[in-house]
């Protein structure tokens, strides 16, 4: 039976509904991405904008040396922030997922969520005190008697980045994954070892090929937000350890050259989107290879 | 299962003590008698706590904050209301292209953002301000409020709201007194969600902000003066403190909420 008023138009009904967040995405991001694109093919002469069309920008982002090396710079340090982040987190939520009751799992995830409800730029801050020439880990280590000189290859490069950004970005890792281990059948690694795989064999061939959809959301969401970090490379990358944003902020806010800024922005946007793109293409031809 | 896990116990362990590290220098510094922020420590004192509401830029770049990060909850998950909605209960044309393009903030690194809309403010040469803040940080948060609501309206008994309507209800008081108290904890999530993500946001708020400062850009100025480090330290201390009873409430009171429900509790509240 159908009701009267009930269920009639509604399509109308629904376009009425995502009217309201459809225009606000219009006009707040699709506008801006349109101006920003616009924005990379035209140039500026200390306050005023030049509105003829030129490739300037991006014949010099291509030819200038620095430029380059901030963007692979970006690229490698978000890949190992990738990495190590996915790599310590699965084993935390593969623990989280077959090892602790289930009573009282959810316990354990608000434990691990608990640290990243702080303020994001007092943590970055208290990573470089800790990490720092007289910070909490030399003078612990050389208090304990390990090292006789502070370490000085934790601060103020790429690996402070690194240590710092995989801190920052972990429960973005762990959740994803240890959604997709929650789902596995149980009964699944019952069979395989019924069949007379052992422990190793069951997590390799039944455990881990399941849990990629977890492994690939976590990749994606640590890497594409990292290449774009501003907050970690300034405060404790040191000269050589900035990148990418670093120099779109410069460009916007200090050189005022707004469409060499946005020149940049448009290059990392490509970047992000051909690496993730083919990251999903790869994992893909995988998944189906496999089966 | 259990047993086995014994390295791993170990391994658990270390890892909270690396995600905690941060966290438990916090209270440690900020109760610190020196402006140098390394050990030893020098002695007990709750001066730096004193000084925050003594310290006017302070307290107006919190007040700011405040209202920032409200008017983003509300909006964002007003927005987010009405596209989750649209997305559980309706089909409409392009309705994939659309809620996807809806959803692009969270694949979309911040600094992009927040410069082109920086770029678009320059263009139609509007003075930025509070207000501009809260356009992007809703911009970023409705996604987030998407997500969680989608599996409130998502799990709802539409013969319950036919039912309402059967009986004589209007459209929006059904909406109003069946619809509305079932996805009332979806709804609370997104508001504390929302909420919780522009009070910490900086990146837009650095590019946007006008001569009012918001809290993070404050302290990123702060940063630069070693003297004003503990001050920020003890304010870090309070924030912590304060997320924390949000969160322990959040949890409570979803964990209630399953209950009534009848469900199984099955993880975190994200």
């Amino acid at each position: 039976m159908k009701l009267k008023g009930f269920g009639t138009s509604d399509t109308a009904r629904g376009l009425t509904l995502i009217a309201p967040p459809a225009l606000f995405a219009l006009l707040l991001l699709a506008v801006p991405l349109v101006a920003i694109f616009a924005f990379s093919f035209w140039s500026q002469d200390f306050l005023t904008i030049d509105y003829t069309p030129t490739l300037k920008n991006y014949r010099e982002a291509l030819s200038e040396p620095l430029y380059g090396q901030l963007i692979l710079r970006s690229v490698l340090i978000a890949g190992a922030v990738t990495l190590t982040t996915v790599v310590l987190a699965f084993p935390i939520a593969y623990f989280v997922s077959f090892h602790v009751p289930a009573n009282r799992k959810s316990l354990w995830i608000f434990m691990i969520t608990i640290p990243f409800w702080t303020s994001y730029l007092i943590r970055v801050f208290l990573w470089k005190v800790i990490l720092g020439y007289n910070g909490v880990l030399n003078s612990t280590l050389i208090g304990v008697g390990i090292i006789d000189e502070p370490l000085t290859f934790i601060l103020y490069n790429a690996n402070a980045v690194v240590i710092t950004l995989a801190h920052a970005f972990a429960p973005f890792a762990i959740l994803p994954i240890f959604v997709s281990l929650e789902k596995i059948d149980r009964s699944l690694l019952e069979a395989s070892r019924d069949l007379g795989e052992n422990h190793v064999m069951t997590f390799l061939r039944v455990t881990l090929p399941l849990a990629v959809p977890g492994v690939v959301a976590a990749t994606l969401i640590v890497f594409i937000p990292t290449i774009g970090d501003y907050v970690t490379p300034r405060l404790v990358g040191g000269p050589g350890g900035l990148m990418i944003a670093n120099m779109i902020q410069t460009q916007f806010l200090k050189l005022n050259n707004a469409p060499m800024g946005a020149t940049l922005a448009v290059i990392a946007m490509a970047i992000v989107t051909v690496i993730s793109l083919v990251f999903i293409f790869l994992n893909r031809r995988w998944l189906k290879a496999r089966s | 299962m259990t047993g086995r896990g014994g390295w791993l116990r170990g391994y658990a362990v270390l890892y909270l003590l690396f995600l905690y590290a941060p966290i438990i220098l916090l209270p440690i510094f900020a109760f610190n008698d020196s402006t140098i922020i390394a050990f030893p420590l020098s002695g007990f004192t709750t001066k730096w706590f004193t000084e925050i509401p003594n310290t006017p830029a302070l307290v107006r770049s919190v007040q700011t904050s405040l209202i920032v990060a409200v008017t983003t909850a509300v909006l964002s998950t007003l927005l987010g209301i009405c596209a989750a909605r649209a997305g559980a209960r309706y089909s409409f044309p392009f309705k994939t292209p659309v809620m996807g393009f809806i959803m692009l903030p969270l694949v979309l690194p911040e600094i992009i953002v927040a410069v082109s809309m920086l770029v678009v403010l320059m263009a139609l040469d509007l003075p930025l301000g509070s207000w501009t803040v809260v356009l992007g940080h809703t911009l970023i948060c409705t996604p987030f409020c998407i997500a969680i609501l989608n599996s409130a309206f998502g799990n709802l008994d539409v013969s319950l709201e036919e039912a309402a309507f059967d009986l004589g209800e209007s459209r929006w008081s059904t909406f109003r007194l069946i619809t509305l108290p079932l996805v009332m904890p979806g709804i609370i999530s997104a508001l504390l969600i929302s909420f919780t993500i522009s009070l910490d946001e900086f990146i837009i708020a650095f590019f946007l902000t006008g001569t009012e400062p918001t809290l993070p850009v404050y302290l990123w100025g702060q940063l630069r003066f070693p003297q004003k480090i503990p001050v920020v330290m003890a304010l870090g201390t309070i924030l912590v403190a304060l997320s924390v009873v949000l969160l322990t409430i959040a949890e409570i009171a979803r964990r209630r909420g399953i209950a009534r429900a009848g469900g199984k509790d099955t993880g975190g509240f994200l």
